[in-house]
């Protein structure tokens, strides 16, 4: 079956009971998923969280311990899957002594484009990656921004349905990091489905239809942005408060309280605004002295601090 | 402060696998190799190869022949090795010669007819007396001269009875009755020996060296402009094709670490197709590197190369394809580049030394030169050394084509097979 006759009748992804051990650690522990046609599916996690290996499981890099895979119903390291799918991996996997062009003329190749086609294609990435004024530069002279946008287009260089994304924008200034959300949401207007692991809450936010949020190799939870906060906040808000004081009173204070202290910043989820006054009359009553205090609506970070206990990037 | 740094250098180097082998054990083996080859490990002495032809049958050239096979740093072969058993006929003097030419030995000796009636030379040369025929390969140039001089010595302890009683009949000849001719002619003689004393020991080859005459004829290379450049060529350029080999391999561990490797083996591309690529791109390399190096050869040192171009076609592609996947194999074994880099130093040192790289393989013991056969040096040298020094036909070098292609197919399937570790995590 082609590619194309198989995304028409297939999902671009389905992840069933995916299990991922190296040694005594369970990388992937029943992780469960699909992408439907067309959306962007973030991972958000934290360093370490399984993200990195279910990706390369499902470019058929990784081989599960259990669990399958199926990539417009093809079977994930399938010639078909293959076909269909473009990683683009955390490392950049480029040849340094290779010129722009050269790099994605051979990344073209790899996948079976030649002549007028790879041509055609290696124009096309070039200007998505906006790279064509420097396409016959060394990649090795390349700032790490044009490497990272390079790489991007290595990856979809044969024009996949599916593309992998692993934290694309590591290590590049904020600048750089605008430049590569452009290109994504260009590739999301193509229609193209998009996986995309982050660990900044910011970039799944701004990028991503839906977010599984991946903690110790499992998806704690899933869905969009405005559904896992409403799951895990319903309508409450996050008041956040700092006092002067014996910092271990203080968190004692706050746990008895219900609430938790990260960073010196004592943290309370509330109904209603009203709520803030009574908080403020009993720190005073325990004898804290309020050094500032601050009303907020609850984020990604939030939701995955109530799930797990711990900050995103911990 | 200083004890810090050197307690620093040393953790370092105590965790460094690589720099430790290089450091320790890369020396002892040099050491080892080195010892065996020049050291005088007596039981495996290198005994230079004579073949003997007697085609006088006398009891002289007999006893000469045996004296010789009494000699311990001489193996004396008086017809070729029995084939599945069955003894082969004597050499002949036009089969010891082809035998000397196909690299059986470096020294064929032809005891010619007539030679035991008269077995000792006195006076001038003169154009009857008969002279033992020493047929050389000027590639060893040590084993013809030795052998002569071994001649010398065999006759005086072999036929000293022979040598006595002609000496008593040339002073018969020579100073009996003191005629005025007689007079003449020992003061001839003198003149003569006085005159050989004062221009120096002849040449081996003027036929008149010593008290048996011997006249030396080069079998093998004696038209090369160049004698030991062909050779020299093929085994320098063999032991750095395999440096080279390793080096370029080494770029799939570059690629591996950057994880280049994974992004290729995720595309339509199979392992089994990335390494024959590699095979292919480091074979075209070595290849190239042969060429430039035969090429230099002829430009500078005139090495004959362009009458030999389809023997060095033949062996410049096995040479390459087996070290390519030499390379290759290495690289596969090996986890990082500085892996790679100590192994492969260590590995085609010692390869080389036994392989006849570094000095000719006939100049070590037997033992040593067994050994070598189990080196892509010892086999591309050979093969080289039939085209370019023995003007063997193409046809000849089956037995090095099929070992190093032989090679070539084994070390790549366990190179295939070790690569699985790349393929999936």
């Amino acid at each position: 079956m082609s590619a194309t006759a198989i995304a028409k009748s297939s999902a671009p992804l389905r992840v069933d009971a995916l299990v991922k051990r190296f040694g005594e650690l369970t990388a992937l522990d029943g992780i469960t998923l699909e992408v439907h046609g067309g959306e962007c599916l973030g991972l958000l996690g934290p360093n370490g969280a399984g993200k990195s290996t279910l990706i390369r499981s499902i470019a058929g890099r990784v081989i599960p311990d259990a669990g399958t895979i199926s990539v417009f119903g093809a079977q994930a390291d399938s010639m078909s899957a293959r076909t269909a799918l473009g990683w683009v991996p955390q490392e950049l996997a480029l040849y340094p002594r290779l010129t722009c062009r050269e790099n994605l003329q051979s990344f073209g190749r790899y996948h079976g484009l030649g002549g007028v086609p790879l041509d055609q294609a290696i124009a096309r990435c070039l200007g998505w990656a906006t790279l064509t004024d420097r396409a016959g530069e060394l990649v090795k002279n390349f700032s790490g921004g044009m490497k990272r946008r390079l790489n991007m287009a290595a990856g979809l260089i044969h024009q996949p349905k599916l593309a992998l994304m692993d934290e694309p924008t590591v290590g590049v200034d904020p600048q750089s990091r605008n430049h590569i959300f452009e290109m994504i949401e260009t590739l999301r207007g193509e229609g193209m489905s998009i996986i995309y692991t982050t660990h900044y809450m910011e970039e799944a936010e701004r990028l991503c239809d839906r977010i599984a949020i991946v903690d110790h190799g499992k998806i704690i939870a899933l869905g969009t942005r405005a559904d896992l906060i409403r799951n895990a906040f319903g309508s409450r808000s996050q008041v956040l408060a700092r006092f002067a004081g014996e910092q271990d009173r203080i968190a004692d204070w706050v746990a008895q309280r219900g609430g938790q202290v990260i960073d010196g910043s004592a943290q309370f989820t509330i109904e209603h605004p009203t709520e803030i006054g009574g908080l403020l009359e009993a720190s005073e009553k325990a004898g804290f002295d309020l050094l500032d205090v601050s009303l907020r609506k609850p984020n990604l970070e939030s939701v995955f601090l109530r799930l797990t206990g711990r900050e995103l990037r911990d | 402060m200083i004890s810090a740094i050197v307690r620093t250098a040393m953790i370092s180097l105590r965790r460094d696998r690589g720099a430790l082998l290089l450091s320790f054990i890369l020396p002892v083996v040099f050491f080892s190799i080195f010892a065996v080859i020049f050291g005088g490990q007596h039981d495996t002495t290198p005994k230079v190869k004579v073949l003997v032809v007697d085609e006088d049958h006398s009891r002289i050239s007999q006893r000469l022949v045996e004296g010789l096979e009494r000699e311990g740093s001489l193996d004396v072969k008086t017809g070729p090795e029995p084939v599945k058993g069955a003894e082969q006929p004597e050499y002949t003097a036009p089969a010891a010669e082809a035998a000397v030419k196909a690299g059986t030995a470096p020294v064929a000796l032809i005891i010619p007819h007539g030679f035991g009636a008269n077995p000792i030379i006195f006076g001038p040369a003169g154009a009857n007396r008969p002279t033992i025929q020493l047929l050389e390969d000027s590639s060893d140039v040590i084993a013809p001269q030795m052998i002569v001089g071994l001649l010398q010595k065999v006759a005086m302890t072999s036929i000293p009875d022979w040598m006595a009683e002609q000496g008593s009949r040339y002073l018969d000849q020579f100073a009996g009755g003191l005629t005025r001719e007689q007079h003449d002619r020992l003061d001839e003689s003198f003149r003569y020996l006085r005159e050989r004393q004062e221009s120096g020991a002849a040449a081996p080859d003027s036929g008149n060296d010593g008290i048996i005459a011997v006249t030396a004829r080069a079998v093998v290379g004696e038209n090369k402009n160049n004698p030991m450049v062909s050779f020299y060529a093929a085994a320098i350029g063999v032991m750095f094709l395999l440096f080279t080999a390793s080096g370029a391999a080494g770029a799939l561990l570059d690629e591996v670490e950057s994880g280049t490797l994974d992004r290729v083996l995720s595309s339509r591309v199979t392992m089994t197709t990335l390494l024959l690529g590699k095979l292919t791109y480091n074979s075209l390399l070595a290849f190239s590197q042969l060429v430039v190096m035969f090429l230099w050869g002829w430009a500078v040192f005139k090495l004959d190369f362009w009458s030999h171009i389809p023997g060095f076609v033949v062996m410049g592609v096995c040479t390459a394809f087996a070290v390519a996947t030499f390379g290759l194999l290495l690289a596969s074994v090996c986890r990082t580049r500085a892996q790679l880099g100590s192994l492969s130093t260590l590995v085609i040192l010692v390869m080389s030394s036994i392989g006849g790289s570094m000095f000719p393989r006939f100049l070590m013991p037997q033992a040593m030169q067994k050994a070598g056969l189990l080196t892509i040096n010892a086999w591309a040298i050979d093969g080289f050394t039939k085209v370019f020094w023995r003007d063997e036909p193409v046809l000849h070098l089956w037995p090095q084509v099929l070992v190093l292609m032989g090679i070539t197919i084994v070390l790549f399937a366990i190179a295939r097979r070790l690569a699985r570790r790349w393929e999936y995590t």
